[in-house]
């Protein structure tokens, strides 16, 4: 579907109410969406609409209310599996976020698949959402977690990954797109190897949605997780895709009304795919809210929004780059648009405290990322990510920001 | 809020205390000793104590951190330094006041020193803790405690 309207940023950033909103007495320079994205004026009127004259429960009502609620409900899922190139809708669950979905699998595999001895396979940058559950499972089944190298351009070291696949491996999971360091993984190279060896590939998909089309066909990935804030959409629902065997094979997460067929003191039996795996009242203006945010991206020339966001990225880095004592942490050819570094002498906490009372917002700190952080020497970084309606006046108070700050501490 | 709040924070008293920290590095034969750590931005802090006859006979800190942890820590020291552990126990909870938005303790600058340039740090409740947490520190170490958080 060709878009609408070729990408313009201006009128992007429109769309965007709080864009214009002013913080400390400065225009906001919002330089955080990998934490948070914002979102367009759609997705807000979508989730006001729904409250205001749309809202019902959905699946066991019997009047029109909850029928038009359920519709837009069960829509989303089918919108969502379109989204993301999967032909089978009742393998799409909504969850609260990635973290969510990250535990719903690695709960399946502790339940039906890990023994003692077999091991869980992940990277030495991943988020602690896709560490700590493994860790846990790992705990409670005598499974071992092994950690495949990052390179010291925050590449991953694709030969060591290769080398630690073994048949004791039962699963491979992985972030698609560093939230730390911006590094894109080549999942295709990275599930046709694991595939080789029969291991199935979970998906940490929470940094890629946001910036170019997913197609879990084309990657071959057998499980897919996301979160929906990230995306443009509301806090609190996220999507989880896997593949029919696994989710079939898994026993429900959570347990309750919604996700049994029949409950009787003698025998409850659980429904089938999706609802075995959605128990109780879902956020549904958070679905709501996120069919909105995926409309809004399909009418977007997302190829221009990409290629924006790259030129935003090389100018920030150029720009932060030349500063003296200023390195970035994370460097790889494939990137996407953040840029976590470091100043010489320069706390990254100080970095941010300087930069928000300029309106500049970034994050600093761990990133959620400790093992990564200490991988590359460092308690803290400072990171800036820029999403598709930054503009380059963005990029310039960074940077005149940052310069600020070096005479200031130095 | 503005450039003048974020003067305040970072006055020059505190960029000095972040360049030249006071009582900085491991202490030899300390008695006390605890680790403190913010997760949230990953400050980290050791501090040592050696006490004597029921005073600090000295004090000094290790730390990996932000400008406001590191210089709170080097002006904790000279202020809790030589002092009996009565003292610093009430002077330590009297900076804690000071440094808390929410109890309303005022800076005194013949009374607090130096340590009134911390008093800033209230215009920036995410900086709180990092101003706190040496004194939290201190006071694991000298409870015997091993480990101080910012929670």
């Amino acid at each position: 579907m060709t878009a609408l309207n070729p990408f313009n940023i201006n009128s992007i950033r429109s769309d965007f109410p709080i864009l214009a909103t002013a913080v400390r007495g400065k225009p906001l320079t919002y330089l955080d969406s990998a934490a948070t994205a914002q979102k367009p004026q759609v997705v807000l009127d979508a989730v006001q609409l729904y409250y205001a004259e749309q809202n019902a429960n959905i699946h066991r009502g019997v009047h029109y209310l909850s029928e038009r609620a359920t519709d837009a409900y069960e829509a989303t899922r089918l919108q969502l599996a379109d989204f993301i190139g999967t032909s089978d809708p009742d393998a799409i669950i909504f969850t609260r976020g990635a973290t969510e979905g990250i535990n719903l699998i690695a709960h399946g595999f502790v339940e039906t698949v890990l023994q003692e001895g077999d091991e869980i396979l992940i990277t030495h940058m991943e988020h602690h959402a896709n560490i700590v559950p493994w860790q846990i499972a790992c705990e409670k089944t005598g499974a071992a977690l092994r950690v495949a190298p990052v390179n010291d351009d925050g590449t991953l070291d694709l030969e060591a990954f290769e080398d630690l696949i073994c048949e004791r491996t039962k699963l491979v999971s992985i972030v698609h797109t560093s939230n730390a360091l911006g590094t894109i993984n080549p999942i295709k190279a990275i599930t046709a190897m694991a595939h080789e060896h029969g291991v199935p590939v979970l998906v940490d998909g929470a940094q890629s949605v946001p910036h170019e089309p997913v197609n879990v066909a084309d990657l071959d990935c057998d499980f897919f997780v996301f979160s929906g804030h990230k995306l443009f959409g509301p806090t609190g629902i996220g999507v989880l895709w896997g593949r029919r065997e696994w989710l079939e094979r898994f026993p429900p997460y959570q347990s309750g009304g919604d996700m049994i067929e029949r409950v009787d003191f003698d025998g409850t039996r659980y429904k089938g795919l999706p609802g075995k795996f959605e128990a109780g009242t879902p956020h549904i203006a958070g679905v709501i809210g996120l069919s909105a945010a995926i409309t809004y991206l399909r009418d977007l020339d997302r190829a221009g929004a990409h290629q924006h966001e790259q030129a935003l990225l090389v100018a920030a880095t150029d720009q932060l780059a030349a500063i003296e004592g200023l390195r970035i942490i994370g460097t790889a050819e494939h990137k996407a648009s953040v840029i976590s570094f470091i100043i010489n002498d320069i706390h990254p906490h100080d970095i941010g405290t300087f930069l928000d009372a300029d309106g500049v917002a970034i994050r600093a700190g761990h990133h959620c990322t400790q093992p990564l952080l200490k991988r590359f020497g460092v308690p803290a970084t400072a990171r800036a990510s820029f999403a598709f309606y930054n503009s380059f006046e963005d990029v310039d108070r960074l940077v005149q920001a940052v310069a600020k700050l070096k005479k200031f501490f130095v | 809020m503005d450039n003048d709040a974020l003067d305040e924070l970072y006055q020059s008293i505190i960029l000095d205390h972040n360049k030249h920290p006071r009582n900085y590095g491991k202490l030899v034969n300390f008695t006390h000793f605890a680790e403190g750590y913010n997760p949230l931005c990953g400050d980290k802090i050791d501090v040592y104590i050696r006490v004597a006859h029921e005073c600090i006979e000295s004090i000094q800190f290790d730390a990996a951190c932000c400008a406001i942890c590191k210089a709170s820590a080097s002006m904790m020291t000279e202020a809790l330094v030589g002092k009996p552990l009565m003292q610093a126990e009430q002077i330590t909870a009297h900076i804690e006041g000071m440094l808390s938005s929410e109890r309303n303790v005022g800076a005194d600058v013949e009374r607090d020193g130096e340590l009134v340039a911390l008093a800033g740090v209230r215009k920036f409740p995410a900086r709180i803790k990092c101003a706190t947490l040496p004194w939290h520190t201190y006071t694991a170490a000298i409870r015997n405690e091993g480990t101080a958080g910012t929670e």
